[in-house]
């Protein structure tokens, strides 16, 4: 065993350990070497998703160069692809859900850990939670048989009356009312990503000690200051961590967007119109994507969702890494 | 090692045994893919066919552009796609192609009070609401070909496919033919880059999300229409004749088609000639390698199609699609005869 | 108004936005719920476990794609139960401050949140291209590769709750390392480990991305894990987004089963995993 075994238990040379004696050790040699190769093959695959997509990728790149980040473009019949529609999608419906998760999510988590009962706690908690388990498949349909037709009768006509005169903001709300559309998209992943950022948020909040709470309560400040001037300040990071995590799952969510999206490659100023996203492109095209290049555009499509989510959950880890040693 | 028990390894002894067992147990099944126009009358074919010969047929409606892509990546027995392919494509991936059925693509629509076949719609004016050209369903351009329509003064919902798809192609090919401004800024295939509208997969997809969205507006292949209760439009042919989507309408389209002299039998039958012609009618192709790589597969699948050619003419009738006429099976059995060849270079059985 | 009142409004004030949070947190799942329950019950009675999936028009049942989910299910975590629980064996027990540990931790978690679609464009990449055709196979290592990352990190935290002093204990009797494992942490952490499976098996209950490219579908009942097989979610989508009223019906009735079965299996992994925190407490 190499230097993966310094530092943890056991650390002396005392112990009858590993393979250096005794008459079954070739056993436990076995063992730390299966288990590593189980730890290398977790590592393994996601390089093999990364290798993957970036071979798959590497046709349209080097025939589109970095104009594909740009390029509105996705037209089959000329071979001509851009990825500037999913990816300005992706962020949109990213930053609706964003905008409506993060405020519930931390009201939420307040709920929790501040005002609900100390008997109801654990019930509401455990609820918000299973939230977290229904696939969004379920979302997805849920999306376009209740949500969207309610949007399209009594939401957007709203939207579009109030606010589409208006100067400048009026330009997001315009075009006829679809129902689905990125604002749709946006609210059902807001609701998807509720669960995620609240559990974490709470277990965040949960880290403040409980004796800089009672100070603050004792100098006479109100729950609404603790939680703004303690409770908050203490979990910043972690926090932070959270959203990225929302984030992170907003942007890769597939099968809820993929319904209630509109699948159109545009750039619309409205967030009424229909758009689409990176994976409700891939999850659209891909099986039917009938040449080499337009196969590679989705290929390469994927490697940009995998970058963007990748940098996004690592700043979400290393965050939530930085509260976790705070924490001892 | 005590870990979870024994009780879960005796489940993974059990999964495990019958993995294996099912692996060996092949049943025999067909395998396909491709277009969504021709899907409800194959799924009704199969279902009587596997009644009859217990022969499945595993039919994938994922859209004609994932029907090409599939044969081509030898994913599937056979693929299926309403753009019959150049004979220079075929060639080169050494496939054989052969129309199975015909039928016709109907505008649909969904608006308030507008029953099907109520409104009246022309290649022009069609052309311009898919070019958002015309945003409102009480347009001067609408009105004037539908006199007496009361038409409401809502924005239309466009609704377009989103997969790559055979009546997408032939649609727009219908649209080429009768609208400059579309040739010259959209174009026609199995995709193209829709100017307005909402994407949606498949006949399937398009047909709900027309009867999901008020005042919407898309186009389906006329058994989506017809099962779903959806309000079609009727059409002004290229003679300027005002036509109802029936399958004598479609008749008269497809009895236009010289099959004998198309090479590949790549024909296209939208906007013929004839007072009764239904203008985008449409063919469906199946599309097999000539060299198949699983020859007892093949085998079963012309076996399939030979069924559903002498066979399956009432199903198709009752979903409105045209069968092939006995002249053409002919041909097409002979092309089987003379270009899909087994392993040792013998024609495949298919009866 | 005074500082003290304007404090107190304010603390009224936004405490009634947490509470008006949660109640719109809960409301959503009420929502949701009722609507699975009312539109997917009308149509829930044995046909739905003993027919195929029909063609338009036809009459049948799930029984196959419920067949499909199943046997996918149980086959991907028979894949993914040992090589996950190895890994986070080998993070815990080997690895805890070791930079390949920090690595391969790191690595895990980003998996745990990855996109599944890229996961579904990695395994057609890896198996559906080479073999030719789409299969069950492909749809299992898929669901595999959703579930390890869930496995690796619960049974990683599991090890790590059980305290040092029970090593410790354990070495000092002279019992090799590897013994030290399989007697002590594990039995230690046999309840969080199972549980983590059960997490893991939840979680790819429901997905359906990475199956539409690798698993695909099938209108028949097959076995073969080499050929297309029909799965819930992917029939689900299917149904759903098809204009006809008796595929939306089972689309809603398959929500419901595969909603019913996840929030099953997560409430069972939660009380296995507060009961056993609450004996493992010493």
């Amino acid at each position: 065993m190499s230097g993966a075994e310094e530092n943890t238990f056991p650390t002396g040379p005392a112990t009858p350990d590993d393979g250096t004696a005794g008459p079954r050790s070739w056993i436990g040699k076995a063992f730390s070497s299966v288990s590593l190769s189980a730890a290398i093959i977790v590592m393994l695959s996601l390089g093999g998703v990364m290798y993957t997509l970036s071979i798959g990728a590497a046709p349209a790149l080097k025939e589109f160069g970095l104009g594909f980040l740009t390029a509105e473009v996705w037209n089959p019949v000329t071979s001509q692809f851009g990825a500037a529609a999913p990816i300005a999608g992706t962020l949109e419906t990213a930053l609706i859900a964003m905008l409506i998760g993060v405020p519930i999510s931390v009201g939420i988590a307040i709920f929790l850990t501040e005002l609900c009962p100390e008997k109801l706690r654990h019930g509401f908690a455990i609820t918000i939670e299973l939230l977290a388990g229904i696939p969004s498949i379920i979302y997805g349909i849920w999306g376009l048989f209740v949500l969207a037709p309610y949007m399209q009768r009594h939401i957007q006509p709203f939207l579009i009356d109030r606010f589409g005169d208006i100067p400048i903001i009026g330009n997001l709300f315009q075009g006829p009312p679809y129902g689905i559309g990125i604002l749709t998209a946006g609210l059902i992943l807001g609701v998807m990503v509720l669960p995620f950022i609240t559990t974490v948020t709470r277990d965040v909040f949960l880290t403040v000690p409980s004796l800089q709470r009672e100070s603050a309560y004792a100098l006479g400040a109100t729950t609404t200051e603790v939680i703004w001037n303690v409770v908050i300040p203490y979990s910043k990071v972690g926090m932070l961590g959270a959203i990225m995590l929302g984030l992170g799952r907003a942007l890769g969510e597939t099968m809820a967007v993929t319904f209630v999206i509109g699948n159109a490659h545009r750039i619309s100023a409205s967030i009424l119109a229909p758009g689409t996203t990176i994976s409700a492109s891939i999850a659209n095209e891909f099986t039917e994507a009938t040449t080499p290049i337009y196969t590679s555009s989705l290929f390469a499509l994927g490697l940009i969702l995998f970058v963007i989510t990748f940098i996004v959950l690592s700043v979400a880890q290393y965050m939530l890494h930085r509260i976790k040693k705070a924490e001892g | 090692m005590n870990l979870l028990n024994s009780n879960f390894v005796r489940a993974a002894a059990v999964v495990v045994g019958v993995a294996a067992s099912a692996t060996i147990a092949h049943a025999g099944q067909i395998s396909g893919a491709g277009a969504t126009f021709p899907y409800p009358i194959y799924a009704k074919w199969a279902q009587a066919y596997q009644a009859k010969t217990g022969m499945g047929l595993n039919y994938q409606s994922i859209g004609s552009g994932g029907g090409i892509k599939q044969i081509q990546a030898k994913t599937v027995t056979f693929g299926a796609s309403d753009k019959p392919l150049k004979s220079d494509v075929l060639d080169k991936y050494g496939l054989a192609q052969f129309p199975m059925i015909m039928g016709g693509i109907v505008p649909i629509v969904n608006v308030e009070g507008i029953k099907p076949g109520e409104l009246v719609i022309d290649g022009e004016t069609l052309a311009n609401i898919f070019l958002g050209k015309i945003s409102k369903w009480n347009d001067p351009e609408i009105a004037a070909i539908n006199p007496g329509v009361n038409l409401p003064s809502k924005s239309i919902a466009v609704v377009h496919r989103s997969d790559g798809s055979g009546t997408t192609f032939n649609f727009t090919n219908y649209l080429n033919k009768v609208s400059s401004s579309w040739k010259s800024t959209v174009g026609s295939d199995t995709s193209v880059q829709w100017p307005v509208g909402i994407g949606a997969k498949g006949n399937e997809g398009v047909a709900n999300m027309v009867k999901q969205t008020g005042d919407s507006i898309g186009y389906v292949e006329y058994a989506y229409a017809k099962q779903n209760a959806l309000s079609y439009t009727k059409m002004k042919n290229k003679e300027g004749h005002v036509v109802a989507p029936t399958s004598d309408a479609f008749q008269a389209a497809a009895a236009n088609a010289d099959w004998a002299h198309a090479p590949g039998y790549r024909l296209i039958l939208t906007d013929q000639p004839g007072a009764g012609s239904w203008p985008i009618t449409a063919a469906s192709f199946i599309l097999m390698y000539k060299k198949p790589v699983d020859d007892k597969a093949s085998s079963e699948a012309l076996k399939f199609f030979e069924w559903a050619y002498h066979n399956g003419g009432d199903a198709a009738a009752s979903l409105d699609y045209i069968p092939m006429p006995m002249s053409v099976v002919k041909m097409v059995e002979d092309t089987w005869q003379k270009d899909i060849k087994d392993s040792h270079g013998k024609a495949l059985a298919f009866r | 108004m005074d500082i003290y009142a304007k404090r107190k409004l304010i603390n009224r004030l936004s405490l009634a936005f947490a509470t008006v949070a949660t109640a719109f947190g809960l409301f959503w799942l009420a929502i949701i719920m009722w609507t699975l329950l009312s539109k997917g019950i009308t149509s829930l009675n044995l046909i739905l476990f003993t027919e195929t999936t029909p063609p338009p028009g036809a009459s049948g049942g799930l029984s196959n794609a419920i067949f499909g989910s199943v046997f996918m299910n149980a086959l991907a975590i028979m894949i993914a139960a040992p090589l996950g629980i190895l890994a986070g064996t080998y993070l815990a027990e080997y690895a805890r401050d070791s930079k390949l540990g920090a690595v391969a931790r790191f690595v895990n978690d980003i998996l745990l949140s990855a996109p599944s679609i890229i996961i579904g464009m990695f395994v057609y990449e890896l198996m559906v291209v080479p073999m030719g055709h789409f299969s069950a196979w492909a749809g299992t290592v898929a669901l595999a590769i959703i579930a390890i990352p869930v496995i690796v990190r619960t049974t990683q935290d599991s090890l790590l709750l059980v305290p040092d002093r029970l090593r410790e204990a354990a070495s000092a009797l002279g019992a090799p390392r590897w013994r030290v494992i399989t007697s002590i942490s594990y039995r230690a952490a046999k309840g969080g480990i199972l549980t983590g499976v059960l997490l893991a098996l939840a979680r790819v209950s429901g997905e359906t991305a990475p199956l539409l490219f690798t698993a695909l579908n099938n209108q028949f009942w097959s076995t073969d894990l080499n050929a297309p097989m029909a799965n819930l979610p992917v029939v689900i989508f299917q149904y759903a987004l098809s204009p006809y009223v008796d595929w939306q019906k089972l689309a809603w009735s398959g929500a419901l089963l595969i909603t019913a079965a996840v929030l099953f299996i997560n409430i069972t992994a939660r009380l296995l995993a507060s009961r056993d925190r609450s004996t493992k407490r010493i």
